[in-house]
């Protein structure tokens, strides 16, 4: 049991979540109430998606280290076309070269020609589902401000944002 | 009502975690092996971003080259909220019904803080831009930091200062340019016999670019300039409507 | 350019939705004529790719955008757009109900949302845009964005109304954002397992690994149907429906009642054939007798709902859940263990030919329906049935149009409405399934009642006068600018009547390519 629910921690912890938005987007009276619940809802897949991108022991962002100099095959091509002409690493943003991941990668080699190393799958963490999210997110957000414009529209016409009073007038002017 | 609802919640969350067991099917928290991670997709991004597109963000590269279109298709989205939003609130003129304003003068402190801070902002957002390449990074990115500078001097001072400086019908135009840019990049390539959002083929005819590499390269920088142009405008035109009510008078 | 098409016809409209909020506030009357060239733009395109897909050998075409082919690449680095015949006839049905509707719209869009057109044009080409990209894209995740865009602006083109829409539409938004993230959570689930987000690849990992015991692909199936379900306002989930669709501007509700709930069925049946397959979904799963009560309850339920309707739309509204329940029932018509002996797949999802017709015909009715009520309460002033008299007089070619509608709803032949009862019943026949049967021809005399109530009162003038002169009011039609849709609307129920043997197929081609078709 209590290696079930380490293992696959992330899953109760999203469908927890996600219960809870969605029991307050059906549950609650207040339309905003109803809105902070369809938010929490959404953040609940992102969070499911971002989880299952995750490679545990030496994974590293989805971002090649050193703006990829050492993997891109163009810039390996004009290191061999300069030789040794460039002394150096000197990176603008100051970090030093230090080794960017387990294993054996070779020095920094720009005496002479280098191949590009090729990056290794499992120091990075999937970038899939990251991309995936970008796009989840802002159309949530884009659900989410239209939501609020239509909630807007609704209490400047009815006065208010409780649900059950709002069905009452309705009611009332469909009978009119 | 509640009950019902919890009731029913409860049963879809033990559906959700139908088959989640220990050796069962769900792979496990951070297994580099799971269907996910190890999938020939997968492992291709991580591989072959650089020498496909010498971009080292294999993020920004599966976002603008080879998943392109849904981005173009999010972009619209955020247009569609801009536009949307402002066909559900905007009003021309005042009904007359508003609750009471309290404008005053902005105070000394955050006055000064914040004219020595937005233009700080809004470089930092290009920065977020131009780095989107090589550092976490990007168009939304930039233009969601872009925007927020928008809105934090309507917070300050007034809605009316900062819809001085970002008037409603330019935030429109340049939502709709943003997506004009993004579209016209993806149709260039058709127009040169390549498949839409193919940017390898433009090395041909963009300045200074001679692999179909670079080509890419540059050519998800031009994208996502037009995504941040939408991105921001869309966002101080979405608190202008809300904030004011549809009135584009007077902010919170 | 044409081997092109299949993202021409969704850039058409883009460009065309920018430039009419660009050039639309500044000068209103650029926005119809834009509107009409982007559709039509869409429509060449579309016609296009539909000869493209008959020439083709295994009538599929493949388009990879941003040229990550198959080939060169894993497939499934990048998008594909895969286009098959059912995706290509619903592709033309698209802009062509948009066309229709965008000409109709030329009178109310003003009256109803003044000073917005150029926005209104903008969402409603962006609608168009998002139902065509479900259409045509074979990617799980695009679908996402694209049912996303088609939501959205949905959600704003009814929000644009009365404040009465604006309640509406809220609930429509919250259900809409739960449907959705079901979706997207089901496709969540098949990531997991399969690595892939190519509905040929999900499919293809599916298949290869066996996965089909998996209780992870189990609840993927039931989260992205559960997700379908509300947007496709099956029973019970379908409230938001009537609420949305009548109190909705005119001219939205004239493109969204045809057609949001119609491309949610071919969603429906593409997950169920293309995604998951059609080995498990009528092999593996046991649903087919559930489902089928469910649709006989949502037939039923309907029917009925429209009866208590004072309300022209919101009874037409009723009869759109009525249909979605043919639709949906027809598709889970089995002949059980057909899979298990070989047999053709239409031989075993009897439903489908008619499932998939209805799809066709059922956005024609509905939107000659929908227009001809549109003007109808325009003449009448009000969208009361009891204030509809004299109308015949009035308007005769607009009741004609109605009539002819009616007729579809009702199954006369030979209106298309006939045949795809008749492709329906003969499934529910071959499946055994009577109740379903019993239920489209209960429905089909229900509407009959239902419509000639309305039509008696269009008939006869004011029946309330007692000793007035009985004087014909005057001959006032409609103008043309909606006439013109709305004629041609009836006429194309006749045609797609008359073609339907063509029609079906090229739908038996589609399952006889998605059964035995390559992966590739």
């Amino acid at each position: 049991m209590e290696e079930f629910i380490h293992s696959k921690f992330n899953y109760w912890i999203y469908v927890l979540l996600m219960m809870i938005g969605l029991w307050g987007m059906i549950a609650k009276n207040n339309l905003i109430k109803k809105l902070i619940g369809m938010s929490i809802f959404q953040t609940a897949i992102i969070l499911f998606y971002v989880s299952i991108a995750v490679k545990e022991k030496e994974a590293n962002i989805p971002i090649l280290p050193h703006h990829g100099h050492d993997y891109s095959p163009l810039a390996a091509a004009a290191h061999a076309g300069h030789g040794d002409g460039d002394g150096g690493h000197k990176d603008d943003n100051g970090h030093n070269a230090s080794p960017e991941g387990h294993g054996d990668h070779g020095d920094h080699g720009h005496a002479g020609a280098h191949d590009p190393k090729v990056p290794v799958p499992n120091e990075f963490a999937n970038p899939l589902p990251h991309v995936l999210m970008l796009t989840a997110i802002v159309v949530g957000v884009a659900t989410l401000g239209l939501a609020l414009a239509i909630s807007q529209k609704i209490f400047k016409h009815y006065g208010t944002l409780e649900e059950d009073e709002l069905l009452k007038k309705v009611r009332a002017d469909d009978y009119v | 009502m509640k009950v019902f609802t919890g009731i029913i919640v409860g049963c879809i969350g033990m559906l959700l975690l139908y088959g989640v067991n220990d050796t069962g099917d769900f792979p496990a928290w951070g297994d580099p092996d799971s269907p996910a991670n190890g999938s020939e997709i997968s492992q291709y991004y991580i591989t072959q971003t650089i020498v496909d597109t010498e971009v080292p963000n294999m993020v920004t590269a599966v976002l603008a080259d080879y998943r392109g279109y849904d981005t173009m298709f999010e972009t619209v989205v955020i247009f569609v909220a801009g536009i949307a939003i402002f066909s559900v609130v905007r009003m021309m003129e005042d009904s007359g019904w508003h609750a009471p304003e309290f404008l005053r003068k902005p105070d000394l402190v955050p006055k000064h803080t914040v004219r020595l801070l937005v233009p700080v902002i809004q470089i930092f957002a290009l920065y977020v831009l131009v780095h989107g390449h090589s550092s976490p990074g990007g168009g939304f990115q930039g233009g969601v930091i872009m925007g927020a500078s928008y809105i934090l001097i309507a917070l300050v001072w007034d809605l009316e200062t900062a819809l001085k400086r970002f008037p409603e019908k330019m935030a429109i135009t340049t939502a709709g340019v943003g997506i004009l840019i993004y579209a016209g990049f993806g149709f260039a390539p058709v127009l040169m016999g390549e498949e839409f959002l193919n940017y390898g083929i433009l090395h041909h005819v963009l300045p200074g670019v001679d692999t179909p590499q670079m080509a890419r390269y540059y050519g998800m920088f031009g994208v996502e300039i037009g995504v941040m142009m939408t991105v921001s405008s869309v966002m101080f035109l979405i608190y202008a409507l809300l904030a004011s009510r549809g009135l584009m008078k007077k902010g919170l | 350019m044409s081997e092109h098409s299949p993202v021409l016809l969704m850039v058409c409209p883009v460009f065309a939705a920018v430039f009419c909020v660009l050039f639309g506030m500044r000068n209103k009357a650029v926005c119809l004529p834009l509107v009409l060239l982007g559709l039509g733009g869409s429509l060449y395109f579309a016609v296009d790719v539909f000869y493209q897909v008959q020439a083709s050998s295994s009538k599929a075409i493949s388009y990879y955008l941003a040229g990550w082919n198959g080939t060169d690449f894993p497939r499934g680095v990048g998008i594909e757009y895969r286009v098959d015949l059912l995706n290509s006839l619903v592709l033309m049905l698209i802009p062509a109900v948009g066309l229709l509707a965008a000409l109709f719209s030329r009178e109310f869009v003003p009256r109803e949302t003044p000073g917005k057109e150029p926005q209104y044009y903008t969402l409603f080409l962006l609608l168009l845009t998002g139902l065509m990209g479900m259409t045509v894209t074979g990617d799980a995740f695009n679908l996402y964005v694209l049912l996303e865009v088609s939501s959205l602006t949905g959600y704003a083109l009814i929000a644009m109304g009365s404040p009465r829409a604006a309640v509406s539409a809220f609930q429509y938004v919250i259900l809409g954002t739960i449907g959705a993230t079901f979706y997207l959570l089901g496709v969540g689930y098949l990531y997991i397992k399969t690595g892939s987000l190519n509905m040929s690849g999900i499919h293809h990992a599916i298949v290869a690994h066996g996965l089909m015991e998996s209780p992870a692909i189990y609840v993927a199936f039931i989260l992205i149907f559960a997700g379908i379900w509300v947007k496709l306002a099956f029973f019970p989930v379908f409230n938001w429906l009537p609420n949305a669709y009548s109190q909705a501007p005119t001219s939205t509700g004239c493109v969204v009642a045809p057609l949001m709930t119609k491309v949610s069925v071919y969603i429906m049946v593409r997950v169920m054939i293309t995604l998951f397959g059609a080995d498990y979904v009528y092999g593996s799963l046991d649903w087919s007798g559930p489902i089928v009560w469910v649709s006989v309850i949502a037939i039923l339920s309907g029917s009925v709902l429209a009866f208590a309707q004072k309300d022209l739309r919101r009874m037409l509204t009723y009869l759109i859940v009525a249909e979605v329940g043919y639709m949906v029932g027809g598709a889970w018509l089995l002949v059980p263990g057909g899979m298990a002996r070989g047999e053709l797949l239409s031989q075993t999802a009897t439903g489908m030919v008619g499932t998939t017709y209805h799809i066709i015909s059922d956005a024609a009715m509905t939107l000659c329906l929908f227009m001809a009520a549109g003007a109808m309460i325009r003449k009448a002033g009000s969208s009361r049935i009891s204030s509809m008299y004299g109308l015949f007089s009035k308007s005769p070619v607009t009741m004609v149009c109605f009539v002819v509608g009616a007729l579809s709803m009702i199954g006369v032949p030979p209106t298309c409405g006939f045949f795809s009862k008749w492709y329906l019943v003969s499934g529910a026949f071959a499946a055994g399934r009577w109740e379903f049967a019993i239920a489209l021809l209960i429905s089909s005399l229900m509407n009959a009642v239902l419509f000639f109530r309305v039509i008696e009162h269009a008939f006869f003038m004011n029946p309330d006068d007692k000793g007035e002169e009985n004087i014909a009011p005057a001959f006032s039609e409609n103008p043309s600018s909606m006439l013109v849709p709305l004629v041609l609307a009836a006429a194309s129920l006749f045609a797609i009547g008359l073609f339907n043997k063509e029609i079906a197929g090229y739908l038996e081609q589609f399952l006889f390519y998605a059964q035995f078709g390559s992966y590739g």
